[in-house]
């Protein structure tokens, strides 16, 4: 066991944790933010992607003992009341169907569109591919990212 | 208006008392409540007036709706609340929606399967809502010292036009609860529905945008523990033994023991099909640490039954295919003596593997037993049969046992088997201690209850002028007997004859979204496509003429086949209509598919692309007569998400197995349809015609394999019979 010190969602948060504890666990057992999913354990679903410093990052492989300094933004730490713009997107073009996986969608789009503000369908679809959603909410997401871009 | 008498029963209109996981003071924890708006949330009503067990009124206006039914993602925890609210005549602002506690004395038929849920609530949800609408009514009439017929209701208004007087619900609720519960109720006409047939977001959207703790995997409490389970690595092996004590020392272990899941005393319900006997737990701390003490722990196993592989199940079925069964499941006429005349024959056969369900949230329950009670809280699609079968294992009667629905990450049929939650009751019981269970993903996908593997073989014969005399069919599936005899084209051919058999394996299988359907709808639809070449028509006028057939002058006593002629041609119209099917635009390749299921029809026309040289999947046009679209917003949701789910495993996913063991663990090795791949656009159309609604979670998916396998014969020239078609050449691209 060891203790970190992680930079959640703009505050200090303190750890004792094995090193080599995935972040995903820490978040979901440790600190009780369980918006972050587990899907897979091996980085092929994307269900778990936070952002480290900004970047949509798999935290289901990411031992806490790597982070570091790095900034870990969660879907609770997105935006303040729910109304990032991508979120916005989301309900308006009512997304959704289980929900599970949306968290990890919305992750992954927001950090496309802080690299990207104005990407094409190609690339929306592209950066979009590594997130499985088993509801098949895939045209819906493309649509809601585009909006976003938009506003 | 319709009057209808108030079947509910007087048991379910308990008032001003504490319901099971409500009464007047509810909490709105995270777990039940959902669409509380800012405003909402300051405008708390003082009093909440229970009218029935559907629905509550606060003393502002305010209506709490219980949602019944488990939601997994076909989004009934908004349409049925939706169908209450339109008879109550409350504006939808003003509704507050919660998951309903099982409680099968109120609500009926608690259970997410067979897209049923809107279909057989539809009558008891309008009755709710039309019977405290009556309450209130009645209540002003006394109040007001006026006839009953003169109260009229308005989005939560009760108005009395002679005096001008007017009130709101929630100024009546209270005297509403003295009201007796009348015996006969009126029913809205469709055509002043106000709710019903509008768009209406998910009640549960913002929490699950902003990652609110919704889900069973999200519970926590006080002093809970984390369960796992190992359980054996191959079908056909069981539990020999294990030296846990090392595990045991690891940090946050807190125990390692073999149990029995089911002991032969056991009561089981249908729901514990699949189940597995005996396992191994693990009970920890966290996850990360049980997801350790997994890894080292070392369980010997032992062989108790065949280990099969797929080229095992793959001879069997195609050995089944070669032979009569004892009866024929339907004959009409006789296929043998029109096959010697007919024209032309054509044969074909057609195969697809097993497929795990993979939600994608893994399964998962929460349990705390102690000898006083036991309360469980989860993703579950039966929790009826869940309460069963926990009071025959627990030793418990069912007033102890209160079983708790979360909204599920995915259902696809694999929670309609509630095993784990079985297996974390008693691992609560052994430990003492509140435990969530959670399965790896590997758990999950290697667990069993899957979709069966199936093999059908058709055979057609057509007359000199393309007419079709004779179709025979005989389809086989592992633990299941796959043909559906009285379905299309049974009543449409004079010579007919479906024949069926099942293969008995140790492999588990279970209901996966549109059981069946899911496989033969393709296949039936693809081979009606070479035949139609066959007969030198066009698909779309072969279907017709055979449903015209099956209208004017059907085979067999009408009511044996089960489906409608004329809504099933009907789709068919309205998607050739809105496809533009007679034009065949440049560069892109169509194919069509008609089916029905769960109460509904759908057609589908879908557009190959080309993508680099290879197809790749453009526009899905889809026609549904699901009768009464509830919210249609959702509905087409519904729709795209079947459609998705289709293409997606009849073109990329499969599940085989070597000496019993799944050779598929993970999404490494388990492909599932990603967002490249996924249609450009999909455009659903429903038909209007006003009759109570039907299914609508599952009917979308069968089909579309039928289209899409028609389509790629015609980008390839070559007819795809073997599921999924990615390993044929050239693959679809994404």
């Amino acid at each position: 066991m060891a203790t970190y010190t992680l930079n959640i969602n703009g505050k200090k948060q303190e750890v004792d944790v094995d090193p080599s504890t995935p972040i995903l666990w820490v978040l979901r057992d440790h600190l009780s933010l369980v918006g972050t999913k587990y899907g897979c354990g091996i980085a092929q679903c994307g269900a778990c992607t936070i952002h480290l410093d900004g970047k949509a990052t798999r935290s289901c492989v990411l031992p806490v003992s790597s982070i570091g300094e790095q900034k870990i933004t969660t879907i609770e730490g997105l935006s303040e009341n729910g109304d990032h713009p991508v979120q916005k997107a989301w309900l308006e073009v009512d997304v959704p169907q289980c929900g599970y996986c949306q968290a990890g969608q919305i992750m992954t789009a927001s950090a496309l569109l802080e690299s990207n503000p104005n990407p094409s369908d190609e690339e929306i679809e592209n950066a979009m591919n590594g997130n499985i959603c088993r509801c098949g909410t895939y045209l819906r997401i493309r649509k809601a990212v585009k909006m976003a871009a938009k506003s | 208006m319709t009057l209808v008498k108030t079947k509910i029963g007087r048991r379910a209109f308990i008032r001003n008392t504490g319901l099971a996981g409500g009464g007047l003071v509810l909490g709105f924890n995270w777990l039940a409540s959902c669409k509380m708006t800012p405003e909402q949330v300051r405008s708390l009503p003082k009093e909440w007036f229970e009218l029935n067990g559907f629905l509550k009124v606060g003393d502002n206006g305010l209506v709490t709706i219980m949602s019944p039914n488990p939601e997994i993602g076909q989004n009934v925890k908004t349409a049925m609340p939706m169908i209450i609210a339109e008879e109550l005549d409350v504006a939808w602002k003003d509704v507050i929606v919660e998951q309903a506690p099982l409680n099968t004395t109120i609500f009926t038929r608690q259970l997410a399967g067979g897209s049923q849920s809107i279909r057989q609530g539809w009558e008891s949800l309008r009755m709710a809502g039309a019977t405290a609408r009556h309450m209130l009514k009645e209540a002003t009439a006394q109040a007001w010292q006026v006839p009953f017929s003169e109260i009229t209701t308005k989005e939560g208004q009760l108005m009395h036009e002679a005096s001008g007087k007017s009130a709101g619900f929630g100024e009546m609720a209270s005297a509403a609860t003295g009201i007796e519960v009348p015996e006969e109720v009126e029913l809205k006409e469709n055509t002043n529905f106000s709710i019903i047939g509008t768009d209406i977001k998910n009640v549960d959207g913002e929490k699950i945008v902003t990652g609110k703790p919704l889900f069973g995997l999200d519970v926590q409490r006080e002093g809970m523990l984390t369960a796992m389970i190992v359980h054996p690595p191959a079908f056909g092996m069981k539990y020999k033994g294990m030296n846990a004590e090392s595990v045991k020392s690891m940090p946050g272990i807190k125990d390692v023991f073999h149990f029995e899941v089911y002991p032969e005393d056991t009561e089981k319900q249908w729901s514990d099909g699949g189940g597995i006997p005996e396992l191994v737990a693990i009970v920890g701390n966290s996850t990360w640490e049980c997801m350790q003490a997994k890894k080292a722990l070392e369980v010997e196993w032992q062989e108790d039954s065949k280990l099969e592989s797929t080229a095992y199940h793959d001879e069997a079925l195609t050995a089944l295919l070669e032979k009569a069964p004892e009866q024929p499941a339907r004959k009409d006429g006789d296929v043998e003596a029109a096959f010697k005349k007919a024209a032309k024959i054509v044969e074909s056969t057609y195969s697809a593997p097993y497929l795990a369900h993979n939600t994608m949230e893994p399964m998962n329950f929460f349990a705390h037993v102690t000898p006083e009670k036991a309360e469980l809280l989860g993703p579950i699609q039966t929790p009826e049969f869940l309460e069963l079968t926990l009071a025959s294992r627990l030793g418990m009667p069912v007033e102890k046992i209160d079983v708790m629905m979360t909204r599920m990450g995915g259902g696809f049929g694999r929670r309609l088997y509630g095993t784990f939650a079985v297996e974390a009751a008693v691992i609560s019981q052994k430990m003492n201690a509140p435990i969530k269970l959670v399965y790896t993903r590997e758990d999950d996908m290697t667990q069993g209850t899957y979709r069966p593997a199936y093999k059908v073989k058709y055979k057609a014969g057509l007359d000199e002028k393309g007419n079709l005399i004779a179709w025979h069919v005989r389809g086989a599936g592992t633990n299941d007997d796959l043909i559906f005899e009285n379905r299309f084209p049974a009543g449409a051919v004079d010579n007919y004859l479906a024949e069926k058999h099942s293969l008995q394996t140790n492999v588990t299988t279970g209901a996966w979204r549109a059981p069946r359907s899911n496989f033969i709808a393709g296949a039936e639809q693809a081979f009606m496509d070479e035949v139609a070449e066959a007969s030198g028509k066009d698909p779309i006028e072969f279907r017709l003429e055979l449903f015209d057939r099956a209208i004017n002058n059907p085979v067999g006593e009408p009511e044996t086949n089960d489906y409608d002629p004329e809504r099933y041609a009907g789709v068919l119209k309205l998607v050739k209509e809105k496809s533009n099917w007679t034009s065949n635009p440049n560069g892109k390749s169509r194919g069509v598919s008609a089916y029905y299921c769960h109460n509904s029809y759908v057609a589908q026309v879908l557009d190959l692309e080309d993508g680099d040289g290879m197809p790749k999947v453009g526009k899905v046009w889809c026609a549904v007569d699901c009768g009464i679209v509830v919210n249609p917003l959702s509905a087409k949701n519904q729709v795209e998400g079947g459609i998705v789910d289709g293409i997606g495993h009849a073109t990329y996913s499969a599940l085989s197995f070597k000496d019993g063991k799944p050779e598929q663990s993970n999404f490494d090795r388990y492909r599932l349809i990603r967002n490249t791949e996924a249609p450009k656009e999909i455009e659903t159309f429903f038909v209007d015609n006003g009759i109570d609604p039907t299914g609508l979670g599952e009917p979308s998916l069968p089909p579309i394999v039928g289209a899409l396998a028609n389509a790629l014969y015609k980008a390839t020239g070559r007819r795809h019979y073997s599921q999924p078609f990615i390993n044929e050449r050239p693959p679809l691209v994404g």
